[in-house]
């Protein structure tokens, strides 16, 4: 009718079908870990954990959120109201465009952009917006010292988190992340790229403001950094967006280093879900276990020792690539 | 960079512990004798009741929540006649029982009072009283008291001695 053939059209009813299955079963998995997190903190402290609401506590998640929507939705009158209310849903927003470019399995999968690192790495560095504006339009001292110390945070991290891609990139000639998996075939990228690994993980975690590196939003010092005006669903986006960031670490970490989908036996979508919730159990962890450095620790960690250990990394990786060729 | 790391293991090793949660409702959880629950008011070992309506506890209840009314019978003995306490105030001190002279309120180990309506939570003298003797097995206020009430005179209390005339100087 408009000149599309039934291919087109059966192709783009596909596609849709699979962006709305993909979304929502990210969006729900990052609020099911909402509990995974209340009861795994509990496992590693001697506790339970929530374990009344349902099967295992499970359905404490339904609980939660019944209970925020009911909880009063307040803006301050201080506040700038336009950016007050467009800020949580920036964070929501940029992490799950970010998702489009993560191949799960060979077949399922938003895009594959030609560009797919650079797309990721682009969506991250917008999410610095959200914070930032949340802290500036909430007019609360403690908030915009949140929201500051988030944007050093976030964009010097992401500095460290982009050089040691480049290993991963040389290794694989692409920045298409579904070729990066291919490319590990033969061997995990963990193994060739340790460093890069590691430090990927450090500035993914100071990316997504997750402790020990949640500085922004340290409540011993700063009441709750820049979401400390909100309230209701809008502090539930910001919740929510946290833990949509731990899952696309987890799920970056999976295809850029640990081979995505590949595995025997089992089919790739376990893989990538068993890979990717292992790394979602160590963010976790590293929340019960480690503690908060102080804020000129963390910047001299990062531009003293993150930043030389990634640059040698990308040096080394280009010799031996050339070498090779 | 090393303590870092140990950490995470130590934190890891955890998950093989023992839980120190009590699942309280399945599982109840011990109470020492003296722990500071319920209050009750308790008899004598004659089956009397303790209480004297001094309104020490009264005073000393730092929330004020323990309304006590005297009243007195033929033989002198004073008795409350109401005796009220709003458990919905109380922060379960203890210092009513500190206060009291005649162990007769008292503290048990019970927490389970919750109630949905908090006109509930006001007991009165028949919800307070118990029948036995509490904490204090054996012990009789007006039988060591050297008060004069109802049959018992002056002198005539376990352990005392008759009473000295003040006004004279023969031995
Ligand atoms: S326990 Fe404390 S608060 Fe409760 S009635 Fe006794 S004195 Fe008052
Ligand atoms: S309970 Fe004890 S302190 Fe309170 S009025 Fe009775 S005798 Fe006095």
């Amino acid at each position: 009718m408009f000149g599309f053939s039934t291919d087109t059209l059966l192709d783009f009813a596909f596609t849709a079908f699979e962006t709305i299955a993909i979304l929502l079963a990210v969006v729900i998995s990052a609020a099911l870990l909402i509990w995974v997190e209340r009861r795994l903190l509990g496992v590693w402290q001697d506790r339970y954990g929530p374990n009344r609401v349902g099967p295992f506590g499970i359905l404490q998640v339904a609980a939660d959120m019944i209970k925020i929507f009911f909880k009063e939705d307040w803006i301050p009158p201080f506040a700038d109201k336009a950016v007050f209310v467009i800020a949580p849903a920036i964070i929501m927003f940029t992490t799950l465009m970010a998702f489009a470019v993560v191949p799960f399995t060979e077949t399922i999968g938003v895009v594959d952009l030609n560009i797919g690192i650079l797309f990721v790495l682009a969506m991250s560095s917008l999410g610095v917006y959200s914070v930032i504006l949340a802290g500036w339009s909430s007019d609360n001292k403690y908030a915009l010292l949140g929201g500051m110390r988030t944007a050093a945070q976030m964009i010097s991290y992401e500095v460290f988190m982009g050089l040691s891609l480049l290993g991963v990139v040389l290794l694989a000639g692409s920045f298409d992340l579904r070729t990066i998996v291919e490319s590990q075939a033969g061997m995990w990228n963990v193994i060739p790229q340790f460093p890069a690994f590691v430090i990927f993980f450090i500035a993914g975690i100071a990316e997504i403001h997750r402790a020990p590196f949640d500085l922004p939003e340290a409540e011993q010092e700063l009441t709750a950094g820049y979401h400390t005006e909100y309230s209701g669903m809008k502090f539930g986006m910001f919740f929510v967006g946290e833990y949509l960031g731990i899952v696309l670490i987890s799920c970056l970490t999976t295809v850029l280093f640990f081979g995505g989908w590949l595995g025997p036996i089992l089919p790739g979508f376990v893989w990538f879900a068993l890979k990717a919730g292992f790394f979602i159990c160590f963010f976790v962890l590293l929340r019960a276990a480690t503690v908060r450095p102080r804020y000129d620790q963390l910047m001299a960690f990062g531009w003293k020792i993150l930043l030389p250990i990634a640059l040698v990394n990308v040096a080394i990786t280009g010799a031996v690539v050339v070498a090779m060729a | 960079m090393l303590s870092v790391l140990r950490t995470i293991w130590m934190t890891l090793m955890h998950t093989f512990r023992k839980r120190e949660t009590v699942l309280y409702p399945e599982e109840k959880p011990y109470l020492p004798p003296r722990y500071r629950g319920r209050i009750v008011l308790t008899r004598d070992p004659d089956g009397a009741e303790r209480c004297v309506a001094c309104n020490l506890c009264s005073v000393a209840c730092p929330v004020d929540c323990i309304s006590v009314v005297k009243a007195e019978d033929e033989s002198g003995r004073w008795y409350p006649e109401t005796f009220r306490i709003n458990f919905s105030r109380c922060i379960y001190c203890g210092y009513c029982e500190e206060a009291c002279p005649t162990y007769a309120i008292q503290l048990t180990p019970d927490f389970e009072m919750g109630e949905f309506d908090r006109q509930n939570m006001v007991y009165e003298k028949s919800d307070l009283t118990i029948s036995g003797v509490g904490k204090r097995p054996g012990y009789n206020f007006y039988r060591v008291a050297g008060m004069a009430v109802g049959g018992k005179d002056k002198g005539e209390a376990e352990n005392e001695a008759a009473p000295i005339d003040v006004k004279t100087l023969l031995p």
